[in-house]
Formats: C-alpha cells, structure tokens, sequence
C-alpha cells in the first residue's frame, strides 16, 4: 500500500523502541510516506489502520505502543465488508 | 414445530453451538452463534430486513421502486431474498473479485449485479454506488454501513438472543465488515454485562486490494463512528487468509460446521482470547456457511495455494 512512496518494496526494516519511533525512522528513511501516515498533530491518520503483529494499535497505546526485535508491524488503509 | 408464513419469518433466533474442543485453554468455553442458518444463508438477512422494514415504515419505500445497494455478497443476496418477495427491484453494486457463487445466488434470486473493479474491494463498490445513487435519485439507496437499522437490528435481535442463551458470556468476538454486529450485539451485551469484553476481526487488505492507491483511500464505516466504535471495542486485530483457512477447515472437522472462512477468521480471534484469559465464556460469531466458497477450494485444497487465491478474494 506504501510501496510507491517506500521505493517500491512492501516490506522495509525500521527501528525504534515504540511505533511512534519506528513510524518517525520510516519517515525519515522514506519522507514520501509522512503525509500517508500521520496527519498535522503527528497522530496516524483516521483511515489508515497500524498493527504490531496483527494487532490494531488503536486498542493498545497508540503510538506509545512498545515494540521488541522482530515484531512485525503492518500499516494498512481501512477497508469495509459487508 | 411451527408452520411460518414466510421465510422471512425464519430471520433470526439462530442456535449456538459448544465448540469448546477447540479451545487451547481448558477453563475457556467457546461456542458459536450460527448466523448461516439464517434462509438466505448469513448474518445479513437481519439487517437487509430491518433496513427494508425501516425505510418502509418511513416512507422511503414503497411498492414498485428500485433498491441500490453495495455489497460483497451476503447483504446483497438477503436482499435479493427479501426483494424478491417484496416485489422489489434490487441492484446490487459487487466487486467482481467476489466468489461465482456469490454472483450465482443474487441471479437466483433476480437481482441485478452492477459490476465493480475487483481491484477496488468493498471500497470501490461503496463508492460506485453512492455515485450512482447521486445520478438517480428516485432509487432507494440502503447504504448499510451507515443506516441505523443494521446495527440496530443486532441491538435488538442478536444481542439479547446471545445473553439469553448464554448468560455467563464473558467476551464476544466478531468480523468487522459494516461494524453492524459488533456495534450493535456489543452495545447490547455491555449496557446489559459492563464487564463483557468484545473483540474485532478483520481480513488484512492491503495487499490484495491494489485499486487503492494510497492510505487515503481507506473507508471507515459512518456506523462504527456514529456508535463510538473506538470505545466499545476492547481490541481488533487482523488475521492473514492462512490462518482464517486452517480454523475453517478445524470448524468442519472438529466441530462440523461447514463455514465460510470469515467466520474460521472469527474463530482464529477467539482463540487468540482463549489463549490470554484465565477463564471465561467466548461466544463468536459463524456469519455464513461454506457453500458460497467451494469453488475457492477453502476446504479441500492445497493449504498455501487457496491462502494466495483467498487473498486476491473478498470473503469479509
């Protein structure tokens, strides 16, 4: 989904000790995604979903999340069923 | 047993099944509320009733109109159900990424499918028909992921049905598509239960739905929202097409229940529960049966390749 403003690549290793941090070091190794991401007060945007090993982070500490080596983390556009 | 009017009558009050052997933790009881008993086969001939029903009552709908509504299957082919007896005439907006069978059962039942790009997902479908709505409107527009009689009719049938069945539950695990049932029957259970915890499950999407261009594509359902969503819910969490498939196939041979692999993605949540609490209840919810998903080869083939094909599907 990010892959146009990530050079291409679905997947991208970044670093941080929460997702705020690794949303910051994915903006910075890839400064097309910011807008994407995260609106004017550096919240993530209302119709993006980001998840730390399949879970929505809306339900843990937002972005305050903690993350560990190797966690997996997913950022996605919303979507409906139905 | 009853003699009924009308299928219509047979909407709802659907069994619950102990399929607790497929619990990891012995002291944690799952069972599942079987929403494909419903006669047009899912948890939608609920809300595709109360919205008829409502936009009857207002006025909105009256003999001789054409109802247009978006869906990836299932509101669809419950409406087709219901119009068909109604004597309405349906169009319905689906994706064309959607199962042969599911575009088999709204021809059964004389409904019109408007194509939408499969690329696109639920997504395009919406905003294809919101368009075509705008351009015609004495067209009845449902709109089900923002018309208050969807998560109203779980408030008012599948919530209460649930804690009268079960009143010990101590959580409630269901897919999230409109958000209907789980604003609806979640609502219910924590105005009734405080302590009732309830749980989302979704299909990841973003790979597979390459017609959305960017994040901001994304769609949040106006119900979710207009039922403070954010606060109901206790958790969400997205399950890969894999494991959505290895918990279907488990229904089938566990517990034999033919299900769709939403519902093995609902399952795959509740064990997720299980795996946490110490002990308690977890009544999910098994939205339809298998049948819409033969030909997708869920149940009997290759593991890893029907995974691949599901994720090119939409199945939620």
């Amino acid at each position: 989904m990010l892959r146009p403003a990530a050079g291409g690549q679905s997947s991208v290793e970044a670093t941080g000790d929460t997702i705020g941090d690794v949303v910051k070091s994915l903006i910075a190794a890839h400064p097309g995604l910011e807008t994407n991401l995260v609106d004017e007060n550096g919240d993530v945007r209302r119709f993006v979903n980001v998840y730390v090993n399949d879970e929505d982070i809306r339900f843990l500490d937002k972005l305050d999340t903690k993350v560990a080596d190797g966690d997996e983390v997913a950022i996605l556009p919303a979507v409906a069923g139905g | 047993m009853a003699v009924y009017d009308s299928v219509l009558d047979l909407i709802g009050n659907t069994p619950i099944v102990d399929v607790s052997q497929l619990s990891p933790n012995p002291k944690v009881r799952i069972l599942a509320k079987l929403e494909g008993q419903n006669p047009a086969g899912s948890v939608k001939d609920r809300i595709a009733l109360a919205m008829i029903e409502a936009a009857e009552a207002d006025g909105t709908l009256s003999p001789g109109r054409t109802i247009i509504e978006p869906s990836s299957g299932n509101t669809g082919i419950a409406l087709a159900m219901i119009c068909r007896l109604k004597g309405y005439r349906l169009k319905i907006v689906l994706p064309e990424s959607v199962t042969v069978e599911r575009r088999q059962m709204l021809e059964a039942y004389g409904a019109e499918i408007i194509p939408s790009p499969g690329g696109e997902g639920s997504n395009g479908a919406v905003r294809l028909a919101q368009h075509l709505a705008d351009e015609n409107p004495d067209w009845v527009f449902l709109y089900q992921y923002g018309n208050e009689a969807n998560p109203t009719a779980h408030y008012n049938t599948t919530g209460p049905e649930i804690l009268r069945d079960v009143p010990e539950i101590t959580h409630f695990v269901a897919g999230l598509g409109t958000s209907g049932t789980l604003m609806g029957v979640g609502t219910y259970l924590k105005e009734q239960k405080p302590d009732v915890k309830v749980y989302a499950v979704e299909p990841p999407s973003g790979e597979r739905v390459e017609g959305l261009r960017s994040l901001d594509d994304g769609y949040v359902p106006p119900v979710f929202e207009k039922w403070g969503g954010m606060e109901l819910l206790d958790g969400k969490r997205i399950v890969r097409p894999v494991e959505s498939l290895e918990w279907t196939r488990r229904l089938v041979s566990d517990a034999g229940i033919f299900a769709g692999p939403s519902s093995g993605a609902a399952l795959a949540g509740a064990v997720k529960v299980a795996q946490r609490i110490d002990e308690g209840t977890i009544v999910f919810i098994v939205c339809d049966g298998g049948w819409k998903y033969l030909s997708t080869g869920a149940y009997t083939g290759d593991l890893e390749a029907t995974a691949e094909n599901l994720d090119k599907i939409i199945y939620f």
